[in-house]
């Protein structure tokens, strides 16, 4: 033997991590101002592997960081900006009690403040990775700058919030980056592509907020500060690749001018005419033209011919998108979100403008005879003029994910609407593809919509029949659930297929032959017996993916069921009134 | 303290008329110096007097008459200050005077004593004592001075009076008895207290009474002191003409202070030099430059080796459409489940609806809760790196060769063998592979015809059926066959007439041999109904007998007696014990890793043996690997009854209690280096449960690829 007693927990992992406590002391910090720190630093506990080891024989739940981190911190010269604040704090209140006035001012005059910018270059290597991440700090800006300018948080604060976030929004606009738009419940959610990167925010709706009690607004606070010095300098680099002045101006007339009233016209304004979105911004140099770098032809053969070709594809597809509205003009109804559509209809090439005591920055009137399209959101338009769609905001954002200007006529005005899919949904096989979708990607294939709808119609006439049969087949297949996986899973892909493909393929399934089967049969006990074989560790692993599988499909079915009750209520509804019209 | 202070304040407002009348005092005390008796007659009205005295300088009126309105009920009528001072006079008794008011009588004091000191110069020490000692205020008829009395407790006097003579204590101590009387008769008896200076009684005067009331109720000694009298400011809030002092101002109050200057010059020296700054607003607006102009990809601090990027919040599906399709809408019941489900199991986050028109959406009221929970997971939330598993389940299943090449086995039902009416225990095939025999728990053994399925014979015997096999000697037609505690050889008499008759003769040679008491067994010969049956042999041992077999060539047979005490177990629980019978010793030791052994089956070669268990295990030994298992097959879902190797293809068997027998190809190669394949090649199922039993025996044909097994629903089924 021989040598020193190894002691417990003096190498390895015990040694590698530090519970927050620990790690306070270490900083000399207090809890507020540790958590303040671990925000701004983006320090976050790590959950070791072996907890019990790490925490030296006890169970108890505690938060580990990497010791590593902390050391880190030590040196971070925020922490002496935290320390000078808390000085000020107790002069200032001395100052206070004392009622020396004078000296309150001069302490306020030199208030300690700290700087993120390095904190941002330290996380943010690399202009990507700040862009990477920038979904957070959208969303939460987005929210800061809809908070009322009393109350919850620094008025600076919110101005600042909106500032940015206008200036990206104008950024989007500028550079035809918007992708997809959803409507959901929560918000409104939006994805831009930025130099690759797929950005998704999401804004809440244009109402005040019922502040919460249960929420913790410095938290928030804090990660706002970090948050809009991000975006600040994001929105800079941003600015300067596209060769747009920084602090963002509008494109005038004549640039003497604009500097003319730069100088009386406050900032505020400026700011209300750049949040308007509706006018294009100045840039530094003017483009000679509108040069898009092309793809530069390479002689290829085989796949990679093939998969360029792919990729020219998809680049005609994007170009194409990002003109969707051009030449389109609209007009948006008081009632509909003006922000919202201003900015989707202005980033895809839409000319746009609302009522002129609405918001500033309208460029035409409703009586204006080149208008397009007029969004509007109520039920009946007193005197409609004529030359011009009416529709739904619906069909705008809808226009948008589809990647093509859809027919107007199931967003008329007072029409039901067609459900709203959400465009981040790719869904893979054996999912649950909700009809709407299949008619949607048919659209984008090139086929006529109009021929799509009536052949279904045919075919829902037709299949009734078939959907009986088809029905005790389901009906089979949930009793032998139980029975062999295997079967039952190659049945639901079946099933599956059917539902993708329409509804034609149901009668091949009951003209099976069994000489047919009798192979596949086969087939399957064989690969019974090799899952029979199976070692106990795969064999559990096996039966936990096949169990989430099967969890999938019976999800797929639930929602394929209910939407088949539905359409045959509606259905049944519809005969009904048609009886009674044709009885009246 | 009030009180004190009033008292005192009284005894000095009362000095000069003391004075006075100690003036006045004096001349008769010239008179007659020696008489102690007139100086302390004397002294009363010294500290009597100035309260009238008083009085009549205050307000005119007559304490006296007060005093008397007070006290009316407890003292005589009539009572006079006078005829007090009379009557204690008459006494003759001196008193003694509270502290309050000794100062009064202290300027008459001094003069006596001085008086005294100049009669009786034997004391000038005690007298320049008394002229700064603070006792010298107190009563002076004793002059023991300031020592404790208990020091004059042992003596019959008490101290010594102004003349050195000793002044006595009362001649007798007074006694209850005499306290009471007094009380009784006298009526001044509540006013009198003892002076223990000089062991007196004294009767209190009534202002000394009215005094110890006073105080007594913490009002002031002097009944005269107002302390309410209104308050006269002595600095009024009103602006005098004159000043208070008569200072004349100084020059430098008229004239520029020369330091100032000097600093106001330099601060407008500094201002013109722009040393001094106005204070302006700083610009709190945040400036931002290219951040990223050098970027740097490879400055990557340490840390981020370790770092787990946040993930993305999900995104949202269609559900969270504010239009969704109406099949992502949650029934009734749905909407029941989600709102009684914790907030942290909800599958979605939200109630899914639906809105007609884009107007009709409201805000979402969690929108600032679910930043916040962001905010909380990106700060607070531990992070860990996982592997998540993301395989094909396809790639898991091993590759195996296919059933069809492992061709030829027993794949489909047959034939049913159906007869018995209780569970099939045992099944043995015949050598030639034409015959099958049955023993069953209905007391019955059955010989079938393999191919038709038709019962030829069946035999009742005197219990359960435990075991039967066929001799496998082609040339000997016996079956051995295990009912209670016997074994029973038969001769079933099917197949060529010729070996059944030799089989016969074989038998019939037999003759009970004179064996020695104590033998394990004991051979008997059938009764005579009994070998019409075709029973021919009975072999009787002292224990139930659970299993028969016979040797390969068919001359030996072997009975493993199942009794725990019994010294010839063969078969143990844990553990197969391999025995060399020639050299009847344990050559190997196999350990099946499980925990009850069911069955046993020795592969055709020799050199491996399958062996099945109840805890649903088959275990292969390769004997020339280890005695280790070589591999355990958990095919079955119920405990393993029985297995079998077929004698001439690659083939085995096992039968379970979940009513399904599993065909495994088991090919052992003649090469030692190439372990031995198992491959799994059919499920058979036919046999149903009955009583949580299914199969319970089975059985290759010697020569075909065909597969018999038992059952407890009482059938066998022939599988081909």
């Amino acid at each position: 033997m021989g040598g020193l007693e190894k002691k417990k927990y003096e190498r390895g992992s015990a040694t590698n991590y530090i519970t927050r406590n620990k790690a306070r002391k270490k900083l000399q910090l207090s809890l507020a101002d540790f958590r303040r720190l671990c925000i701004l630093k983006g320090i976050y506990p790590h959950e070791p592997k072996h907890k019990k080891k790490v925490n030296k024989g006890s169970t108890a739940a505690r938060t580990f960081y990497l010791l590593k981190d902390i050391k880190f911190l030590l040196h971070e010269p925020i922490v002496n900006k935290f320390r000078d604040y808390k000085v000020f704090v107790r002069k200032l209140r001395k100052a206070y009690g004392k009622s020396e006035w004078s000296t309150v001012e001069r302490l306020k005059d030199n208030k300690p403040i700290y700087k993120l910018d390095h904190i941002i270059k330290e996380r943010y290597p690399t202009f990507i990775d700040a862009l990477r991440d920038l979904d957070d700090a959208l969303s939460m800006c987005f929210l800061f700058s809809t908070f009322p300018r009393t109350g919850k948080c620094h008025v600076q604060t919110i101005q600042l919030c909106r500032r940015l976030t206008v200036e990206f929004l104008n950024y989007i606009i500028a550079s035809r980056a918007l992708r997809k738009v959803f409507l959901s419940i929560k918000g409104i959610y939006y994805q831009a592509e930025v130099l690759g990167q797929p950005i998704v925010w999401i804004t809440p709706y244009a109402f005040s907020h019922n502040h919460p009690t249960d929420v913790d607004y410095r938290v928030m606070a804090t990660f706002t500060e970090f948050y809009t010095t991000l975006l600040g300098f994001v929105n800079f680099r941003l600015y300067q690749t596209l060769n747009l002045q920084y602090p963002p101006r509008l494109e005038g007339p004549n640039d003497k001018d604009q500097a003319d009233e730069a100088y009386a016209m406050d900032s505020e304004s400026s700011l209300e005419k750049l949040s308007a979105l509706s006018a294009s911004l100045a840039r530094v140099m003017v483009p000679v033209a509108e040069e898009e770098p092309e793809i530069d032809e390479f002689p290829a053969e085989g796949e990679t011919a093939e998969q360029e070709e792919g990729l020219r594809r998809e680049h005609e597809a994007l170009e194409k998108h990002k003109r969707l509205f051009e030449g389109l003009k609209f007009f948006l109804n008081r009632e509909v979100p003006r922000e919202a559509l201003a900015f989707i209809i202005r980033s895809f090439g839409g000319e746009v403008s609302w009522d002129r005591s609405l918001c500033i920055g309208a460029t035409y009137d409703e009586k204006e005879p080149s208008i397009t399209h007029q969004i509007v959101d109520r039920p009946m338009q007193p005197t409609p003029v004529i030359g011009r769609c009416y529709v739904q905001p619906q069909w705008v954002f809808d226009s948008v994910n589809a990647r093509l200007r859809l027919p107007v006529e199931d967003y008329f005005p007072g029409v039901l609407l067609p459900p709203h899919l959400s465009p981040f949904v790719t869904e893979k096989e054996g999912d649950y593809v909700p009809p709407e979708k299949l008619k949607l990607l048919a659209l984008q294939r090139g086929e006529t919509p109009g021929n799509v709808i009536e052949s279904e119609d045919e075919s829902e006439e037709e299949g009734e029949e078939e959907e009986e049969e088809g029905d005790g087949q389901e009906e089979e297949e949930e009793e032998e659930e139980e029975g062999s996986e295997e079967e039952d899973e190659a049945r639901l892909k079946v099933m599956e297929e059917q539902r993708t493909q329409g509804k034609k393929p149901q009668v091949t399934m009951g003209t099976l032959d069994k000489r047919r089967q009798l192979p596949q049969e086969e087939e399957n006990e064989a690969k019974r017996l090799a899952i029979m074989t199976m070692r106990k560790r795969e064999k559990y692993l096996y039966d936990k993916i096949m169990f989430g599988k099967r969890r999938k499909v019976r999800e797929a079915n639930k929602l394929a069921q209910k939407r088949k009750a539905h359409d045959e209520a509606v259905k049944a509804e519809r005969k009904k009134k048609k009886k009674q019209g044709a009885q009246a | 303290m009030a009180g004190a202070r009033g008292g005192r304040r009284a005894g000095m407002g009362a000095r000069a008329p003391a004075g006075d009348r100690a003036k006045a005092g004096k001349r008769p005390a010239d008179q007659q110096p020696e008489l102690q008796e007139a100086e302390s007659s004397e002294e009363l009205p010294l500290f009597n007097c100035p309260a009238p005295s008083q009085s009549a300088a205050d307000s005119g009126s007559d304490p006296s008459e007060s005093e008397e309105s007070v006290f009316s009920g407890l003292e005589d009528s009539g009572s006079d200050s006078s005829e007090d001072d009379a009557s204690s006079t008459e006494d003759g008794q001196p008193r003694s005077i509270p502290k309050m008011t000794q100062d009064k009588s202290q300027a008459g004091a001094t003069l006596q004593n001085t008086k005294e000191a100049s009669i009786q110069s034997q004391e000038p020490k005690k007298e320049d004592e008394y002229a700064e000692d603070s006792s010298d205020e107190e009563d002076i008829r004793n002059t023991v001075g300031n020592v404790p009395l208990e020091w004059y407790e042992d003596f019959p006097h008490i101290g010594y009076d102004l003349d050195g003579k000793r002044i006595y204590k009362p001649l007798r101590n007074r006694d209850e008895l005499d306290h009471f009387l007094d009380k009784m008769d006298d009526p001044d008896y509540w006013r009198t207290v003892q002076d223990k200076m000089t062991g007196q009684d004294v009767r209190l005067t009534d202002e000394q009474v009215a005094l110890v009331h006073r105080l007594q109720k913490g009002q002031f000694g002097d009944a005269s002191y107002d302390p309410y009298e209104p308050a006269v400011d002595f600095f009024s809030g009103n602006m005098m003409i004159h000043p208070v002092t008569n200072r004349p101002a100084d020059k430098r109050s008229f004239i520029p202070s020369l330091i100032e200057k000097e600093k106001v010059s330099r601060m407008v020296h500094a201002i013109k030099m722009g040393w001094i700054q106005p204070r302006r607003p700083r610009d709190l607006t945040p400036q931002y430059y290219d951040l990223w102009a050098q970027e740097d990809p490879n400055a990557i601090l340490g840390r981020h080796k370790m770092h787990v990027p946040a993930p993305k919040l999900a995104l949202p599906g269609h559900a969270e459409s504010y239009n969704p399709p109406p099949e992502y809408l949650l029934s009734e019941e749905e909407r029941l489940a989600w709102e009684q489900q914790e907030p942290g199991e909800r599958k979605l986050n939200f109630l899914p609806q639906q809105f007609r028109c884009l107007r009709a959406v409201p805000a979402y009221s969690r929108f600032i809760h679910e930043r916040f929970e962001r905010c909380l997971d990106l700060y607070l939330c531990p992070r860990q790196r996982k592997m998540r598993v993301n395989v094909d389940p396809e790639d898991l299943i091993p590759k195996l060769p296919k059933p069809r090449d492992l061709q030829p086995f027993p794949t489909t039902q047959s034939l049913v063998y159906r007869g018995h009416s209780d569970l099939v225990r045992c099944l043995s095939v015949s050598p030639s592979g034409h015959w099958l025999a049955s023993g069953s728990d209905d007391h019955s053994v059955r010989l079938w015809e393999v191919n038709t399925g038709r019962c030829l014979k069946t035999i009742p015997v005197s219990g359960v059926v435990k075991s039967i096999a066929w001799n496998p000697n082609p040339a000997i037609c016996l079956v051995a066959v295990a009912v209670a505690e016997s074994v029973l050889l038969l001769n079933p008499g099917l197949g060529d007439l010729s070996v059944t008759s030799s089989t016969d003769q074989l038998l019939s040679a037999f003759s009970p041999p004179e064996e020695p008491p104590g033998q394990p067994v004991e051979w008997q010969e059938a009764a005579a109904e009994e070998q019409e049956h075709g029973l021919r042999l009975r072999i009787h041992h002292k224990k139930p007998v659970k299993q028969v077999a016979w040797h390969g060539r068919g001359d030996y047979l072997a009975s493993v007696v199942a009794a725990a005490e019994h010294t010839q177990v063969l078969m143990h629980q844990r553990s197969l014990r391999l025995y060399h019978l020639l050299r009847q010793e344990l050559t190997k030791k196999l350990m099946p890793n499980c925990k009850w052994v069911s069955s046993l089956a020795v592969h055709p070669q020799g050199d491996n043996v399958i062996c099945g268990s109840y805890d649903s295990k088959l275990i292969w030994f390769d004997l020339d690997l280890s005695t280790k298992p070589y591999k355990v097959l958990r095919h079955h879902k119920k405990a393993l009854r029985a297995v079998a190797f077929h004698p001439r293809y690659p083939l085995f068997a096992s039968g379970s209690d979940d009513g399904s027998v599993i065909v495994c190809h088991g090919m052992v190669y003649n090469d030692l280096l190439q372990n031995p394949l198992l491959v799994p090649v059919k499920v058979l199922k036919g046999h149903t449960m009955h009583r949580d039993l299914g199969v319970l025996d089975v059985s290759f044909h010697p020569t075909q690829p065909w597969l018999f097994s038992s059952g407890a629903d009482g059938t066998l089924r022939l599988f081909t």
